[in-house]
């Protein structure tokens, strides 16, 4: 367990590190993340190994972190209060072009590429 | 006597020990709500929790300094969770390969709406441009969208606020629009909810549908990561975005 808490920070770390000596504008965390994807596809760690109990502990309490950031809005209650219209507006309707725009695309990559396989396979009977 | 115990209560007020008890005690009562609702999207733990302790805080005039002294201990916890989202990724490997094409063309198209969409409405109805960059890595996992919007110029603890918005409104909202959208794939279902309400759309997908779950919890990770490039390189490329303020 210990081992998968140092492993996890150290990655992060690492992510730090690099995004500032290159100078980046990704976060640390998502280039340890990489990092840290690529080490499982290399170690291929089993289920009882300390990384993945270490990971599923964190993420199983994932949304008691977003708490005291959440609470912070407190802060900015006036500034939300101030212009309500170009925040409610921008919020939901970004959210709602993100959905349709995500569903579209899928159902549409999802049916060509299907097209694509009928056609393919129909070639391929056809040349035996 | 009374002095003494005032003098107390303010030292224990500015302990780390107060911000860190409040928001673990706030969360298991959150989470009893949510199992005693059975799950109902509006007891959202993350929501439900927040304003148990937006509301103490305010009864009793904490500043919210004062609660942030223990509570940036549990904030810190998010960089090791974002490192940690690459476990369900791995576990995840096979299915990204066999939808590989599907998950590629709506993660570049998802996370460009959502960029553009966000600032050019918000700067369209007036907000500043702070406003608009805190909301331009809403759709993202909170603790990515925190950093993105620190890097970019944007206001921490308000992106965060419409993070866990844009993803209650997702939990709630999602599922039941694709269903009059006639989207049945789970596939695509799990895509659309992860890139646009991340990890709360996600439990919400995990709790319907096991193949939704999972694709949402790829859009998530992989949104997260495609959103850190996009998101700087199309303010580089469209500042005229920020400029469209009445």
């Amino acid at each position: 367990m210990i081992t998968g808490f140092i492993v996890l920070l150290v990655c992060q770390l690492i992510g730090d590190f690099t995004v500032h000596v290159l100078d980046i504008p990704i976060p640390g965390p998502v280039v340890g993340m990489v990092l840290l994807f690529v080490v499982l596809q290399l170690r291929r760690p089993g289920r009882e190994s300390g990384v993945v109990r270490a990971a599923d502990g964190l993420l199983r309490h994932l949304q008691l972190l977003f708490i005291p950031a959440g609470v912070g809005i407190i802060q900015y209650l006036p500034v939300l209060a101030g212009a309500w219209l170009p925040v409610i507006a921008g919020l939901v309707i970004s959210w709602l072009a993100v959905l349709l725009v995500t569903a579209g695309t899928g159902v549409g990559t999802l049916r060509l590429e299907g097209r694509f396989k009928r056609r393919g396979g129909r070639a391929a009977e056809g040349a035996t | 006597m009374n002095l003494q115990f005032a003098q107390a209560w303010t030292a224990l007020l500015q302990s780390p020990l107060f911000g860190i008890t409040l928001t673990l005690i706030a969360y298991q009562a959150a989470r009893t709500v949510w199992k005693r609702t059975r799950g109902h999207s509006l007891a959202n733990p993350v929501l439900v929790a927040i304003i148990l302790v937006a509301a103490f805080l305010l009864i009793f005039q904490i500043p919210y300094e004062d609660y942030q002294n223990g509570a940036q201990y549990i904030s810190f916890l998010l960089g090791p969770a974002t490192v940690a989202l690459a476990l369900p990724l791995y576990r995840q490997a096979a299915n990204i390969r066999r939808a590989a094409w599907a998950v590629i063309a709506c993660l570049i198209t998802g996370s460009t709406t959502a960029v553009v969409v966000a600032i050019t409405v918000t700067t369209l109805l007036g907000g500043s441009d702070q406003l608009a960059l805190s909301l331009a890595p809403k759709s993202t996992t909170t603790p990515v969208a925190i950093a993105l919007s620190e890097s970019v110029g944007g206001i921490a603890s308000l992106t965060a606020a419409f993070t866990i918005l844009t993803g209650i409104l997702g939990a709630v909202a999602a599922p039941r629009l694709l269903t009059l959208l006639y989207v049945f794939d789970q596939r695509v279902r799990g895509l659309a909810i992860g890139m646009s309400s991340h990890g709360i759309g996600t439990s919400r997908a995990l709790q319907d549908d096991p193949v939704a779950g999972a694709f949402s919890g790829l859009a998530m990770a992989l949104n997260a990561l495609v959103t850190a490039v996009v998101l700087p390189l199309l303010l580089a490329t469209m500042p005229w975005m920020l400029d469209l303020s009445p």
